[in-house]
């Protein structure tokens, strides 16, 4: 019987049950422990970045190598008929007819569901705005349960700026079907939206405030920071909140022994690098899983079997 | 079922009763019931039994479908809607909250992919409380049905 997830188009979590999550971190979990180089053979992968994003988008094209795929595409709009003015869902309708799948990434939000209805392949969102990220709270949902044996029950902190920062929000919306629970910390004006929160509601998800990273360290199995931007304040309230959401060696130990750090990088300075060499730390290694969790994706939505 | 009742003043066409006074002018706008090019009559804050005060749009020989009357419902949800036939009630619309709304409001987000590609807007429509919520399909925000605009 083909997975649920072959052929299918991959671009927001909400979409996902609960099932699905697991499938795609049990996939991500066997290709790390058994690398596969057959998985992709023949397949050729379109990696359409019409916003640039080095990271996400090395991260792709090295999943789809390590399967034994091969890429094109393109990394910057700039250099496309997008430059001409041609529409997304004309270049989606004419790429698609020469990949397997589409990999994209775009500066507007929902472009990702868009092509989604002019492509002939899946198309996997690698960002879409300020919208969705898929495959980043997929990486994170894999790595949470490599360190921690499970994604059931947890207790996480979502640390710095819940607002704009939508890994945060969709790890939120995926964790909340597995009955974790959370602190939010960071300032006020950088709070959860209420969309988000609602949602926990909804699921009789549990959810508290928390002031600083202290009171909340020895309560947690993870702690997810995120960064609190600068220019978000001026000057005189930033003062006033600086050094509050920022990650000290000195603060860990108070910390569970199983309770990792996560970041979905780049870090500027939330995160001293002195804790680096923490046995908390976990962020370089959950970088790392991006490109299992990613050949994970592939895997699945292109095979009837993995 | 015949239907027999007279409406005055129009022969074909539909009439959209009982809407909240205030909301008549909205209803033109988001609906474009001005630009079909028929003869429009409106009345705003007339007086009625059961409201108080009410809006009630006229619009010549032109039959609004039970989709196009349920979208009505988002901002009049206890409004009649009467297709008439030869001056006489034809058909009564029973209105009923639609669960999608398709290329009639423009998506509030303005980074919203909808804006500049060649696709309808689609909201869902969710039930809050007394109110409702519109979700974009495309950029996944969720809005009140206050601040949304007509498509241009």
């Amino acid at each position: 019987m083909a997975n649920p997830l072959f052929r299918k188009h991959i671009l927001s979590i909400p979409d996902f049950t609960r099932a699905e999550l697991e499938l795609i971190v049990d996939t991500a979990a066997r290709l790390k422990a058994q690398p596969r180089d057959d998985l992709l053979k023949g397949r050729l992968i379109a990696s359409c970045f019409f916003e640039p994003s080095t990271r996400t988008r090395l991260s792709f094209e090295t999943a789809i190598q390590r399967l034994g795929g091969r890429v094109i595409g393109f990394d910057n709009a700039s250099n496309t008929s997008t430059k001409k003015g041609e529409t997304l869902s004309d270049s989606i309708r004419i790429i698609s007819s020469y990949a397997d799948a589409i990999v994209m990434r775009h500066h507007k939000e929902g472009a990702a569901r868009l092509a989604s209805e002019f492509s002939e392949v899946p198309v996997i969102n690698g960002g879409d705005g300020a919208n969705q990220h898929p495959s980043q709270t997929l990486l994170d949902l894999f790595t949470i349960r490599e360190t921690q044996g499970t994604l059931e029950g947890l207790t996480l902190a979502f640390v710095g700026d819940l607002k704009y920062g939508r890994t945060v929000h969709s790890l939120a919306q995926a964790l909340s079907l597995f009955g974790c629970r959370f602190y939010f910390v960071g300032p006020e004006a950088l709070a959860m939206p209420d969309y988000i929160c609602e949602t926990l509601d909804s699921r009789g998800i549990s959810y508290t405030l928390a002031e600083t990273i202290e009171e909340v360290l020895p309560e947690i199995d993870i702690l997810y920071m995120t960064r609190v931007q600068k220019e978000r304040f001026d000057e005189a309230d930033y003062q006033k909140i600086q050094g509050r959401f920022v990650l000290r060696e000195d603060m860990l130990r108070g910390a569970r022994d199983n309770m990792k750090i996560l970041h979905p990088l780049p870090r500027v300075d939330e995160i001293e690098t002195a804790v680096d060499a923490s046995g908390h730390a976990y962020y370089f290694e959950q970088a790392k899983n991006g490109v299992f969790a990613r050949q994970a994706l592939l895997s699945l939505v292109l095979n009837e079997t993995v | 079922m015949t239907l027999t009742r007279t409406v005055e003043g129009l022969k074909n066409g539909t009439v959209i009763d009982h809407i909240p006074a205030g909301q008549g002018l909205r209803i033109l706008r988001l609906f474009k019931l001005a630009e079909l090019g028929e003869r429009v009559n409106v009345g705003f804050n007339l007086t009625s039994r059961h409201m108080g005060v009410k809006d009630l749009i006229k619009v010549e020989n032109v039959e609004l479908t039970e989709a196009q009357a349920n979208e009505l419902a988002l901002f009049a949800p206890r409004a009649t809607v009467n297709v008439i036939r030869d001056s006489e009630v034809a058909k009564k619309h029973k209105l009923a909250m639609p669960a999608t709304i398709e290329g009639i409001f423009a998506c509030p987000n303005s980074n919203c992919i909808s804006h500049v590609e060649p696709v309808d807007s689609f909201f869902y429509v969710t039930p809050q409380g007394n109110d409702v919520k519109l979700k974009c399909k495309y950029c996944e925000k969720g809005f009140s049905k206050d601040i949304v605009t007509a498509v241009e």
